[in-house]
């Protein structure tokens, strides 16, 4: 018998040793659930690299598309809004653009923990696997494309000579609230789509209308004040002016504007998460 | 703790909507309405057993008996409605062999997704990679895609990640079915080279012969409760004369 495993790894006693499992002493399932979680990042980094890797597989265009996507987006919505709408935006395209990927990070994120749902419970249901590696797996390939979709940014910004501002830095500071609102958004589409399959339709028509009554296309100053009341309520709204404010005002987000953010969103995966994690072990009974 | 698994009294119970609802729309109609019905199934009731570490272990019994949900019960794929499972080691779930595998990836990536969903870091899986293909013989085709791999490649190589993860117990579900005879007999003296150092298993099939072969003790499964638990020849024999009686038996 050649190539038998008969050494133990050192790295095995590492791995969550000693293994112990007992149905009558669980801790509670909001802690399980973030544990497993953290012993499973190395299939949360698998799922990431897969999805990238067979989404580029058999095209041409590769990943050149994640850029292209939002740079022929922008030039075409550009077009239409600068010529249509008259709006006195300085350096539209900048504006629109850092509002879309923000927008696309929430919504490409928050639709495949949906898309993904059904698949990944089946694969649940077979093999022990904690299922929050599914939405942490979405989040990751968000964050990517995110990462990706700067680039075109950047060229954009080059081309129309507009400053880029070293308040550029509070971007980390930015996508990390953006991350816990989308997570947190994320649990409970997973969940909910797990049950009910009609729910992933629903959700794009509601991200749908979501996008225009968020102020990406459109400065927020162009909503009558009786009507302001919908952007008050959106939680984008205060989303996207932290996202936006550090690339298109070359100013850090007044701390106010930060804490209801991080409040907000922090409020929305602490819910999002309690509520996955009540609901994990029924999910093995739902089809 | 000196046993591997022990099972106190486990009762699995669901319920079962008499129609299936996949729609939001629906549900909210029926609630509202008052039609949501359910009927409660009980697919394990009362399992007591207590498996040493080392011993090798058979569950038998016609399809639907709750063999496999048994088998999900102690992964903690489903937990118990009632009772207590204890499992102390490592568990390698063989299932199902190439749960997971995506068509459009190499065979190398494919080995690094399976290693991660048995739980494995990405380090741990590059480490044992080289010996993992040298074991499926699969060294000139693991950069290509898995879709073109034979059904037998790819369950060569499914069932060398789960062997190859040095499990204290391993959990096997029919697996082994697939493939030639000369990967048989290769899983086969895998098998016994961890049985050798004292690995626990649990086996659930429906071949008597695979059965005899390989396990020491059997407990048969007749809807959801353990009809006999005792030595393979006496289980198997008495399985075998209840099934020739019971005229809707497939086994």
């Amino acid at each position: 018998m050649s190539a038998e495993p008969e050494d133990r790894l050192a790295s095995d006693a590492g791995h969550g040793a000693p293994v112990l499992y007992d149905s009558s002493r669980r801790t509670p399932r909001w802690i399980e659930e973030a544990t497993f979680l953290w012993r499973y990042r190395g299939l949360v980094h698998e799922l990431v690299i897969r999805d990238i890797k067979v989404r580029y597989k058999r095209s041409v265009l590769g990943m050149i598309w994640t850029m292209l996507a939002p740079l022929l987006n922008m030039i075409a919505l550009t077009l239409v809004f600068s010529a249509i709408l008259k709006q006195a935006i300085e350096n539209y395209p900048v504006y629109f653009m850092a509002g879309q990927i923000f927008w696309n990070y929430f919504s490409q994120t928050t639709s495949a923990a949906a898309s993904q749902s059904q698949g990944s419970n089946d694969m649940a249901k077979r093999t022990f696997i904690p299922r929050s590696v599914f939405v942490a797996a979405a989040v990751g390939g968000g964050l990517v494309n995110l990462g990706l979709s700067l680039i075109p940014l950047v060229v954009i910004i080059a081309i129309t000579g507009f400053p880029l501002y070293a308040t550029w830095v509070f971007l980390p500071v930015a996508v990390f609230i953006t991350t816990l609102f989308t997570a947190g958004v994320s649990l409970f589409l997973f969940t909910v789509t797990t049950r009910f399959a009609d729910v992933r339709e629903m959700y794009n028509v509601i991200v749908q209308t979501w996008f225009f009554l968020t102020p990406i296309v459109y400065h927020p100053s162009i909503v009558p004040l009786r009507y302001r009341i919908a952007l008050w309520l959106n939680p984008m709204y205060y989303l996207v002016q932290v996202f936006r404010k550090p690339i298109y005002d070359g100013a850090i987000p007044q701390a106010s504007l930060v804490l209801v953010s991080l409040g907000l969103s922090a409020a929305v995966l602490v819910s999002g998460w309690i509520y996955f994690c009540r609901r994990t072990d029924r999910m093995a009974y739902w089809s | 703790m000196s046993e591997a698994i022990r099972l106190d009294g486990i009762v699995l119970r669901y319920r079962i909507p008499r129609e299936r609802i996949f729609s939001l729309k629906e549900y909210a109609i029926r609630r509202i309405q008052r039609r949501v019905f359910y009927d409660d199934f009980t697919a394990l009731n009362n399992i007591n057993a207590s498996i040493a570490p080392g011993e090798r272990v058979a569950v038998i019994g016609r399809n639907g008996a709750g063999k496999s949900t048994l088998l999900r019960v102690i992964s903690r794929v489903l937990p118990p409605t009632q009772g207590r499972v204890v499992v102390s080691g490592r568990v390698a779930p063989i299932l199902e062999l190439g749960l997971g595998f995506h068509g459009e990836l190499t065979g190398r990536e494919n080995v690094m997704l399976q290693g991660a969903l048995l739980g494995f870091t990405r380090a741990e899986i590059r480490k044992r990679l080289d010996r993992i293909v040298e074991w499926a013989e699969l060294e000139e085709f693991i950069d290509a895609p898995i879709r073109t791999y034979s059904t037998g490649m790819s369950a060569r190589l499914a069932f060398a990640v789960a062997t190859d993860v040095d499990p204290d117990i391993l959990l096997i579900d029919e697996a082994m079915s697939v493939g030639d005879e000369k990967f048989q007999r290769k899983c086969h003296d895998r098998m016994e080279g961890l049985q050798k150092r004292g690995k626990t298993f649990l086996l659930v099939s429906h071949a008597l012969k695979t059965v005899r072969e390989n396990c020491d003790r059997t407990i048969w499964l007749h809807h959801g409760r353990v009809v006999c638990d005792a030595d393979t020849p006496t289980v198997t024999e008495a399985y075998h004369q209840w099934s020739l009686g019971d005229t809707d038996s497939v086994a």
